[in-house]
């Protein structure tokens, strides 16, 4: 976690155990900023939450404030809330601790934009391996209802809320949010294509609203404290904190909450540097599908238009990090594995693209790889950027172009040597190459 | 026989109940939580109960059986034992991990049952714990920072009855009770 100085707004309370259950919430002022919401209107809260500049945490970043407008309010339809917490962007894990921490701060979030929207039925997109996460949901619920948050009259409001939690089970592409919204109604999870938006036709092809955890569990602290407050942490464009997950090689794997805009390198420093004093070497912003950065990039600033100006995403502000004695190409090739396991099947380029991928990055690791094959993978992802249905086939090829465009040397290397200079591992130049021991 | 008694089919009523009139369809993968919970996995008798119970066809039900990794439609051991493998976990040594769960469970590599029908390993994509690197999931139940000799240990109890004391929460007692939570059936503490 941040230090003292730092302003906190979704991690405030982690250091107190005590806000783990609904009694210890309340005792704390949990619940207050729904009172507040609830005697506001719709539209008055809709502006609010506009003005304090809160972009999406689930890593698009859009403004929060503008996708609760795009709402409709006539038509006749009912209207639905829908949370996405399935969390599984690889190197994400703050959605999961938050839960884990304070799971009120976050349902009183969807309360609020529930609330704001007009719908009376919210659910929770659960990720399936989230089993005790999801337990402590089941439970917060019902005590939720207990104490009158939810049910007929939202803290006495007259307004009626009721709250459903829904397992997924094991699909990182439910994280899409439309396909979500399938998941949610019985499907395949397999992305739809827009428009219409889920705002207009979304659940039950009626009008829904679906935020991240994160970005519902800062909405109380806007309701609190007020936009001007909210909008002076951060950037000016990329308004208050981020939750950064930190993992991989690093003294002191974990989330740390700091202002949008906190350099690379006060990150690093929070969660205790490189271990051994070994040299960074790469890492993602936002995750698996954020394009890598380098170690000339450590003073980048972690906001949503800094990290596109060096040519990355902010994603869900996962940062990976990778050392100098990290092979890239392997590091490419299992985040290439993983699309290609969690590729729907719905787009050719998708599907067959990022398991050819992962299958040609694998003979380059494991020292079989071909001249040819670096402008093959450079083909392979113009052919597969933009060209699907959903941006899970993006997200496969930003591994592959970004360790071709830092690291091209390390590939060549590995082709030139036949093997993996890191592992060793591959027949190597002195052995006559064996065909039958291609990989499959 | 019917896959599911009397009282998980008020259990099924129950889950059908959570969703909105007339859209009963969005209990299929709760009900293939429950049925899997009694089977032990989804067999193609419980796929046709949940058909069934929704007034829909086998096929339509398998084909979202068919998707999703948690319901699993081919023999699954006693206990399924996740372990990520993914870049946060493999830069911290879960490569070997998942070796030594194979040695530990005897699941010979590209296979996923052991031959005692003990245990199912699944090479997990990441499981948002990248904190606690190389992560490991048993039964659904996450222990952290797991080291080749700990899996072995965690295997060995498992063997002799145990459950395992997992990082956080609470453990289910095998991958049917880990299934009957997942599908909303217990009563949460």
């Amino acid at each position: 976690m941040s230090d003292a100085s730092t302003p906190r707004i979704v991690t405030a309370n982690w250091g107190n155990p005590d806000v783990f259950g609904i009694d210890g919430y309340m005792a704390a002022g949990g619940y207050e900023a729904l009172r507040a919401a609830l005697a506001m209107t719709p539209a008055d809260l809709i502006d609010l939450v506009k003005a304090s500049g809160l972009r999406g945490r689930g890593g698009a970043g859009f403004p929060t404030g503008v996708k609760w407008s795009f709402v409709p309010q006539d038509t006749g339809k009912p209207t639905f809330v829908v949370a996405n917490f399935d969390e599984s962007e690889p190197g994400t894990f703050s959605n999961r601790e938050i839960v884990e921490r304070e799971p009120h701060r976050f349902l009183e979030g969807m309360a609020i934009a529930s609330y704001a929207v007009q719908s009376h039925l919210a659910f929770v997109y659960c990720r399936g391996e989230f089993l005790w996460p999801g337990e402590i949901l089941e439970a917060a619920i019902r005590d939720a209802y207990t104490k009158g948050v939810f049910g007929e009259s939202s803290m006495g409001s007259g307004y009626a809320l009721e709250v459903v939690l829904h397992r997924g089970a094991g699909a990182y592409i439910c994280g899409e949010e439309t396909a979500l919204l399938s998941s949610l109604e019985g499907y395949r999870g397999q992305p739809r294509l827009r428009p219409p938006f889920p705002a207009v036709e979304g659940l039950y092809a009626s009008p829904t609203l679906i935020n991240n955890v994160e970005t519902l569990t800062n909405v109380p602290s806007i309701v609190t404290n007020g936009s001007a407050w909210f909008a002076a942490i951060g950037t000016e464009k990329s308004p208050g904190t981020k939750i950064f997950s930190v993992s991989g090689k690093v003294e002191r794997p974990g989330n740390y909450e700091l202002p949008m805009g906190t350099p690379l390198r006060t990150v690093l420093e929070a969660a205790g540097g490189v271990p051994g004093g070994a040299a960074l070497k790469a890492w993602t912003p936002g995750g698996s599908s954020t394009p890598m950065l380098t170690a000339e990039h450590v003073d980048v600033g972690l906001d949503f238009e800094s990290v596109a100006a060096a040519g990355s995403l902010l994603g869900t502000g996962a940062i990976i990090v990778m050392d100098e004695s990290d092979c890239i190409v392997e590091a490419a090739r299992r985040l290439v594995q993983f699309y290609a396991h969690e590729s729907c099947g719905k787009c050719t380029p998708c599907r067959e693209g990022t398991w050819w991928g992962s299958r040609v990055l694998g003979r380059i690791e494991q020292g079989y790889g071909r001249e040819e094959d670096l402008p093959l993978l450079d083909d392979l992802g113009r052919n597969i950027l933009f060209k699907a249905f959903c941006a899970l086939a993006d997200g496969a090829v930003s591994p592959i172009e970004s360790s071709l465009k830092h690291f091209r040397a390390e590939y060549e290397a590995h082709i030139a040597e036949r093997r993996c200079p890191f592992t060793g591992k591959g027949p190597g130049v002195q052995a006559e190459p064996d065909l039958s021991e291609v990989p499959a | 026989m019917p896959v599911l008694g009397d009282d998980d089919r008020r259990v099924a009523e129950a889950i059908i109940a959570r969703y909105p009139a007339g859209r009963e369809r969005s209990a299929v993968m709760p009900l293939l939580y429950l049925v899997q919970s009694v089977e032990g996995r989804v067999t193609q008798d419980g796929l046709r109960e949940v058909a069934d119970l929704l007034g829909l066809r086998t096929a339509e039900v398998e084909a979202v059986a068919s998707f999703y990794t948690m319901l699993r439609l081919r023999p699954t051991g006693t206990h399924v034992i996740s372990v990520c493998t993914n870049l946060s976990c493999a830069l911290r040594g879960a490569n070997d991990v998942f070796e030594a769960a194979h040695r530990a469970t005897g699941v010979e590599p590209g296979e996923e049952t052991s031959s005692d029908g003990a245990f199912t390993i699944h090479e997990e994509e990441c499981l948002g714990a990248c904190d606690a690197a190389p992560v490991v999931q048993i039964d659904f139940a996450n222990h952290d920072r797991v080291t080749p000799e700990r899996v072995g240990e965690l295997v060995e109890a498992l063997r002799a009855g145990e459950v395992p004391e997992p990082s956080r929460g609470t453990a289910p007692r095998d991958f049917r009770h880990a299934s009957r939570v997942l599908a909303g059936a217990e009563e949460p503490a």
